[in-house]
């Protein structure tokens, strides 16, 4: 991978956790409303998974969604102002911190209801097979996921239809306050996939690198062969499930374990192992991302709310 | 014109679609190599080919979900569920993905999808195969209900239900299927969301769909003899409902009796009635009544079947109440 792109990954992770930093302390301030889930501390995952797709290739995720938007290229700006529930948000404000998604940048969606874009991720890719396009849909869900009907019938028809998914297992090890062991008759959730005679893998979730890697050769295989993989990526949020946790299911030395494995922080010691990268550039990419969550938030703030001719609008497409 | 059933109606629709627009396909559940439950589908497979007739497992999410997927990246699907009975068990996608995309993500998205399913009771297949349940689906705003009740109307629904670039649930009742009547030569669309008079009567006004569009015609007959005129108004489309010919029928007769063959609680008739009492009060000369299923789930036994459904005797009792 060329410097400017391991740059790009480095600016990215470092603008996620820092725009998720500032969303939670608006939340705290009461300028969020309703679930909001942050993806601090899994934050390779889709960093290293974006960057290895093509363009054409789709991504759908589930509802821990702001940093996989911010991957895919939505602004700061435009998942901050969704945040804050403003017109010029990611879905007008209309959707919140959930469901932001941009066509344009063929990002398909943050997904509410647990499992339930799963077979939307296998339509997408029929789509493509239909059409004769050889795009990849990445479709990432949690842990939690797998436990439910719509997962085994994604993969079911992914398989048998031999349709162009590369399906994503962010496993961070608790849906909501129940951890994996308590929910999933296989904590090694790529087991599951054996079922479906699908091709899989495990990846250290913390290590960006490692997931650019494994994204990489799956989406290959994925668009060669045209057959869905499953990649579990293991891997830790070190915040609540969302913003409202009691977090009585877990031990603060657990959580500290994890955070000692920061993925910024590995991935910032790898860079700085690399000859050409110096510590200097690093924190310029640091302070490059606080000024702009700094800038996000301000537009935000001074955006509108939407006015209320759009409560109306887009209920069908003739509004 | 020519006289067809209400399948060849439906089979026309789907086949004429599907010609005109490579973007259309089916999926759902012996929807191809079978040719289809109720046999709408026969030929469709050996003519368009296992890609765009495509046979599914049992599995109503992948169904439903795929069909969801596909529409959002340009295509037509038409979902079918074998029953509408089996939309419950993807009850997710039906009234809280396909209604709810464009709305929630700004307007980027469009879901052009079609879910065709067959509803109704009357043929002595138990309590979970047999509902009506309509009235459930209609209550979902971003999605459109559509139930039609003679096959003109269900060849011209159908057809712009494929080109709406909006999802649209499309009821058929399966003990209509024989059904004929008269269908215009050539291409023709029926627009959704416009309630039609059927009969026109001076005395009463009988409001219904699908199925209980054929009792009310029967019972209307009846009445004839009798000297009394229904005027009987098919909404044809549940959501969004055109209320329009009901009231102006309405402001005529002064009288209205509702006819659905879903479960009176909660349902269409209560809906119709309270927009009536809503929109015009005034010219109510009786109560309005509804004639609906009894509230039990419905029993295999086609005496006590047939006793829980709405017969042609209480629409024309209903009608002679509403004119004491």
């Amino acid at each position: 991978m060329n410097k400017d792109k391991l740059l790009q990954m480095y600016y990215e992770m470092v603008l996620i956790r820092r725009v998720e930093e500032r969303g939670a302390e608006l939340y705290q301030a009461g300028k969020i409303g309703g679930f909001m889930h942050l993806y601090i501390g899994q934050e390779a995952v889709s960093t290293g998974l974006i960057a290895a797709r093509e363009p054409r290739d789709r991504v759908i995720t589930a509802y821990r969604d702001h940093g996989v938007a911010i991957n895919c290229g939505i602004s700061a700006n435009e998942v901050m102002a969704e945040l804050l529930g403003k017109v010029t948000g990611t879905s007008k404000g209309k959707g919140g911190s959930m469901h932001m998604a941009s066509v344009e940048k063929n990002m398909w969606g943050g997904h509410a209801i647990v499992g339930g874009h799963l077979p939307i991720a296998a339509g997408l890719a029929l789509g493509d097979q239909y059409q004769g396009n050889d795009n990849v849909t990445i479709c990432m869900f949690g842990d939690g996921a797998t436990n439910i009907g719509y997962f085994h019938e994604a993969l079911n028809v992914s398989m048998l239809w031999n349709l162009r998914v590369l399906w994503v297992c962010e496993n961070n090890q608790y849906g909501m306050g129940t951890a994996v062991e308590r929910a999933s008759a296989v904590s090694e959730i790529r087991q599951k996939a054996e079922g479906y005679g699908m091709k899989n893998g495990r990846v250290d979730g913390m290590d960006v690198l490692a997931v650019y890697e494994a994204a990489k050769e799956s989406m290959d295989y994925v668009r060669r062969e045209s057959k869905p993989y499953l990649l579990e990526a293991v891997t830790y949020r070190f915040r609540g499930h969302s913003m409202g946790d009691p977090e009585r299911y877990r031990t603060q030395d657990e959580v500290k374990k994890w955070q000692d494995n920061d993925p910024i922080g590995i991935f910032r010691a790898a860079l700085l192992k690399k000859k050409n990268i110096s510590a200097a550039e690093l924190d310029e990419i640091e302070a490059r991302a606080e000024a702009d969550t700094q800038k996000a938030v301000e537009f935000a703030e001074a955006s509108p709310e939407p006015g209320m001719e759009e409560l109306f609008r887009d209920v069908y497409v003739e509004d | 014109m020519a006289r067809i059933t209400m399948r060849e109606a439906i089979s026309q629709a789907l086949w004429e679609e599907m010609e005109r627009d490579p973007a259309v396909f089916i999926l759902g559940e012996e929807v191809g190599v079978w040719g289809g439950t109720y046999a709408v589908t026969k030929g469709f497979y050996d003519h368009f080919g296992p890609e765009r007739v495509k046979d599914t497992p049992i599995a109503e999410n992948a169904i439903l979900g795929a069909a969801i997927g596909a529409a959002l990246v340009g295509l037509r699907p038409i979902a079918e569920l074998m029953t509408i009975n089996f939309a419950f068990s993807a009850m997710d996608y039906v009234v809280n993905q396909a209604p709810k995309l464009r709305y929630m993500f700004g307007g980027q998205f469009k879901v052009p999808l079609v879910i065709r399913a067959v509803g109704g009771g009357g043929r002595q297949l138990g309590a979970t195969h047999s509902q009506t349940p309509d009235a459930v689906f209609a209550h979902f705003p971003g999605l459109k209900v559509v139930s039609p009740g003679t096959p003109e109307d269900a060849k011209g629904l159908l057809k712009t239900a494929i080109r709406s670039d909006d999802p649209v649930l499309f009821l058929e009742h399966a003990t209509m299927y024989q059904v004929r009547g008269e269908v215009p030569e050539g291409e023709y669309l029926i627009p959704i969301g416009q309630s039609k008079v059927q009969r026109p009567g001076r005395d009463v006004t009988i409001v219904t769909y699908a199925k209980g569009l054929e009792l009310s015609l029967k019972a209307a007959d009846e009445l004839a003899k009798e000297g009394i005129e229904a005027e009987i108004v098919d909404l044809r489309t549940l959501r969004p409902l055109d209320m329009g010919p009901v009231l102006e029928s309405f402001k005529k007769t002064n009288r209205a009796v509702i006819v659905e063959e879903g479960w009176r609680s909660y349902g269409v008739g209560a809906e119709v009635a309270a927009r009536i009492y809503e929109e015009a009060f005034d010219y109510a000369d009786a109560p309005i009544l509804r004639v609906a299923q009894k509230e039990v789930p419905l029993p295999y036994n086609r005496t006590l079947e047939q006793a829980a459904l709405p017969q042609v005797p209480d629409i024309t009792a209903a009608v002679k109440e509403a004119l004491k």
